[in-house]
């Protein structure tokens, strides 16, 4: 894992230095909240419902164990002892004080943590593949690139007042789990046929009002190019990206009113017209950081783990639990656990202190001391020793953290909705209950097999509902809450954007459509046939069908 | 209106002239780009400095072989959160102009070491607040990652600082 050096460090002090004498000037009347706004944004400090919430980066979704536990301990003494995990691998707290959050960015820098830029017009947090440096597909890690692209993203200049939020995702491994068409830029690594690696770069993805898939301006970028090319991009957006209409405002609009050709000739002019300075600075910055993502010292274990296989056949909970949570990890011997934090009735992404310690204590014992949180809202131990998993399981059973549902139906992407967020339009947390009670018998959920389902509260989509297998999007209508459903979205590396089923369902109905719908695709699936698959088949016709025949 | 330059107010001689405004007899004076391009001929046989004010839609490449004869360029704020400046500025030092670099409009101390970052160090900074806060707000953070950037002073360069016997990353024209 990364460690700040002593610029890290200084960096991050001086930023929380310079937000406390802003919240100082802000407490003593100086700033105005117009004027102050924008500096509380660009530290992550959103003003909500019913009280501030603060948002901590969690670069590339990558923490230890005691970071885990620092996470836990400011619960406890600043919010209401639980935390919120979000779709863009980070912690919410929901109930925090003005006052408090200079204390509270200071806590976290102890930690080598910060807020910076997760929230406000510009760079965001990077993300990335969950299960970097652990999954057996991978090409290579893109922890480093994306701590670089932390680095060079943090308090840029010229990158901080954009017209809208930008958000880059990067992935080394050819199975898309980080959403790379979905981003404002992707990178995705890749091999030419010489087998040299170099990046794909993807640009003018996103969902929100208007979801696209993004285009690919540059096949296989030489990695040392990487932060010039992005520069270019960078700079053609902040000049051209509009600025009239907030809604349009997003890079995709530029790509798509401009159309890919003339983007992509705009970017290779600014990048051809700039100052090409030698890279070995950037590259050797890149060598840095990557020894810092070196791979742990694995045992040399045999594939076949004695223990577990017994653990499995004495404990049907257990086998079940194995058999869904688990990932294939690229050393003989080791596994990677998906802690599922979608219990049944629960709220997805949440996770008291309690069990952010119980989480933190696994990671030191059992998982390298690293932990990630994935963007579909859970917690990942990527490197557990098979002959561990038992234990593991038995630790997290206790904590009411042993949801055997990762990947299935009760493993639900929800944003806040309208119980904590001041842009819903409807409430997306119960919605998320009453199907995970609908499908709390794990029969049915195993069942139906693979499945996403994703829940916005408002057309934002921060529940990502364009991009799920099922999508359900929380809507107003005339003071009452209604939700649509879109089928057949998908966020992996076939990405597409899911289409509207016909008319909405009251809050309490939704279940049940939902029901009707999975109960119409194990009716006509083939064998060993996702619901994806299906739908892909199918199309919309037989889920409309048994869905509005009745109506 | 006050004009913040190394930190201290400074008097500002120039003289501003709208699109078809009538230029006055002698002085240096600050035209849009339209009128820059359409009177050049006349304007620089003035015999005096010449500035040009840009509006954030214009194209720094427009200014082509007039650049060097520049000794002041005018970019607006409109808001402070239109950053289209920021841009359009470190495009014009990427190009080698060393002269004076002002930012008018919504000028505001949080943002004053972003703008001298990328090359500002001249700004309308109106009266809102005391000179003090401005001089504390340029020198916030004495560290960037970025490379590449116009800095004063003690402000270091991270990754320059970490590979210190690295190159140079470019020539740096001295602003102001």
């Amino acid at each position: 894992m990364y460690r700040y050096d002593e610029f890290d460090h200084q960096f991050v002090r001086e930023r929380t230095n310079q937000f406390r004498d802003q919240t100082e000037r802000r407490l003593s009347g100086a700033l105005t909240e117009d004027e102050f706004r924008p500096l509380r944004l660009m530290n992550g400090l959103y003003l909500q419902l019913h009280a501030y919430m603060l948002r901590v980066a969690i670069p590339y979704g990558t923490l230890s164990g005691r970071q885990m536990r620092q996470l836990a301990w400011i619960a406890g003494k600043w919010d209401k002892g639980y935390g919120h995990f979000t779709t863009r691998q980070n912690i919410q707290y929901n109930w925090i004080k003005l006052e408090d959050a200079p204390d509270i960015l200071d806590a976290l820098a102890d930690v080598e943590m910060h807020a910076i830029q997760t929230s406000g017009n510009c760079i965001r947090n990077v993300t990335t593949d969950h299960w970097a440096g652990a999954a057996a597909d991978e090409i290579a890690d893109p922890r480093p690139v994306g701590e670089l692209l932390r680095q060079w993203s943090s308090l840029h200049p010229e990158f901080s007042f954009l017209p809208r939020k930008f958000k880059i995702a990067v992935t080394g491994a050819p199975h898309d789990r980080a959403a790379v068409k979905v981003h404002d830029i992707g990178l995705r690594l890749h091999k030419n046929e010489a087998g040299a690696a170099g990046w794909e770069v993807i640009v003018g993805g996103g969902l929100g009002r208007t979801p696209m898939v993004g285009v690919t301006v540059r096949d296989f970028l030489p990695q040392h190019e990487l932060i010039g090319y992005l520069e270019a991009i960078m700079r053609v957006y902040n000049l051209h990206g509009r600025r009239d209409n907030k809604y349009k405002a997003r890079i995709k609009i530029l790509v798509h009113e401009i159309g890919a050709e003339r983007f992509k000739a705009e970017v290779e002019a600014e990048y051809a017209r700039r100052p090409h300075p030698a890279t070995d600075v950037e590259e050797r910055e890149l060598a840095r950081i990557a020894a810092y993502f070196a791979p742990p010292a694995f045992e040399k274990l045999p594939r076949w783990s004695a223990s577990f296989e017994e653990a499995k056949l004495h404990s049907p909970d257990f086998a079940r639990w194995a058999k869904n949570n688990l990932g294939p990890h690229r050393v003989d011997g080791y596994a990677i656990v998906n802690i599922s934090l979608k219990p049944e009735g629960g709220i997805p992404g949440d996770a008291t202190a309690g069990q952010m310690r119980v989480m933190a204590d696994l990671a030191e014992r059992h998982g390298n001391d690293e932990l990630r949180v994935s963007h579909a809202q859970n917690i990942v131990l990527p490197h557990v020793r098979k002959d561990d998993l038992f234990t593991v399981w038995q630790a997290l059973a206790e904590a009411g953290l042993a949801a055997a549902n990762h990947g299935l139906a009760g493993d639900i992407i929800a944003c806040p909705g309208l119980d904590y967020c001041a842009l819903a339009t409807a409430r997306s947390i119960p919605v998320a209950q009453s199907i995970s009670r609908k499908f709390a018998d794990s029969k049915k959920q195993d069942e139906i097999g693979k499945l996403k389902i994703n829940i916005s509260g408002c057309i934002n989509a921060c529940g990502h509902h364009h991009v799920g297998h099922i999508g359900i999007l929380g809507l107003d209508k005339k003071g009452e809450e209604f939700y649509q459903i879109t089928l057949g979205g998908s966020s992996a590396e076939n990405a597409s954007i899911g289409t509207i089923l016909g008319p909405g369902f009251a809050g309490h109905e939704v279940a049940d459509a939902i029901e009707t719908i999975l109960d119409t695709y194990l009716k006509h699936r083939e064998a060993g046939e996702e619901f994806l698959a299906t739908y892909r088949r199918l199309g919309p016709r037989p889920f409309k069908e048994a869905l509005y025949a009745t109506a | 209106m006050p004009l913040l330059k190394n930190n201290v107010l400074t008097p500002d001689s120039w003289i501003s002239v709208e699109a078809d405004g009538d230029l006055p007899g002698t002085g240096d004076v600050i035209v849009p780009l339209a009128r820059l391009l359409r009177d050049w001929a006349g304007l620089s046989a003035r015999g005096s400095r010449l500035g040009v004010r840009l509006s954030n839609t214009d194209r720094p490449e427009a200014l082509g072989d007039v650049l060097p004869r520049l000794s002041l360029i005018v970019l607006p704020f409109p808001a402070f959160n239109d950053g289209r400046a920021y841009s359009i500025a470190r495009s014009l030092r990427e190009m080698g102009y060393a002269q004076e670099l002002r930012a008018t409009g919504n000028v505001l101390p949080d943002q004053l070491q972003f703008m001298l970052q990328v090359g500002f160090d001249a700004f309308e900074i109106g009266e809102r607040f005391p000179l003090e806060t401005w001089r504390k707000a340029s020198r916030q953070m004495s560290l960037a990652y970025q490379r590449g950037l116009f800095r004063r002073g003690s402000e270091a360069e991270i990754w320059t600082e970490r590979h210190t016997d690295a190159e140079p990353w470019l020539e740096q024209p001295h602003a102001g």
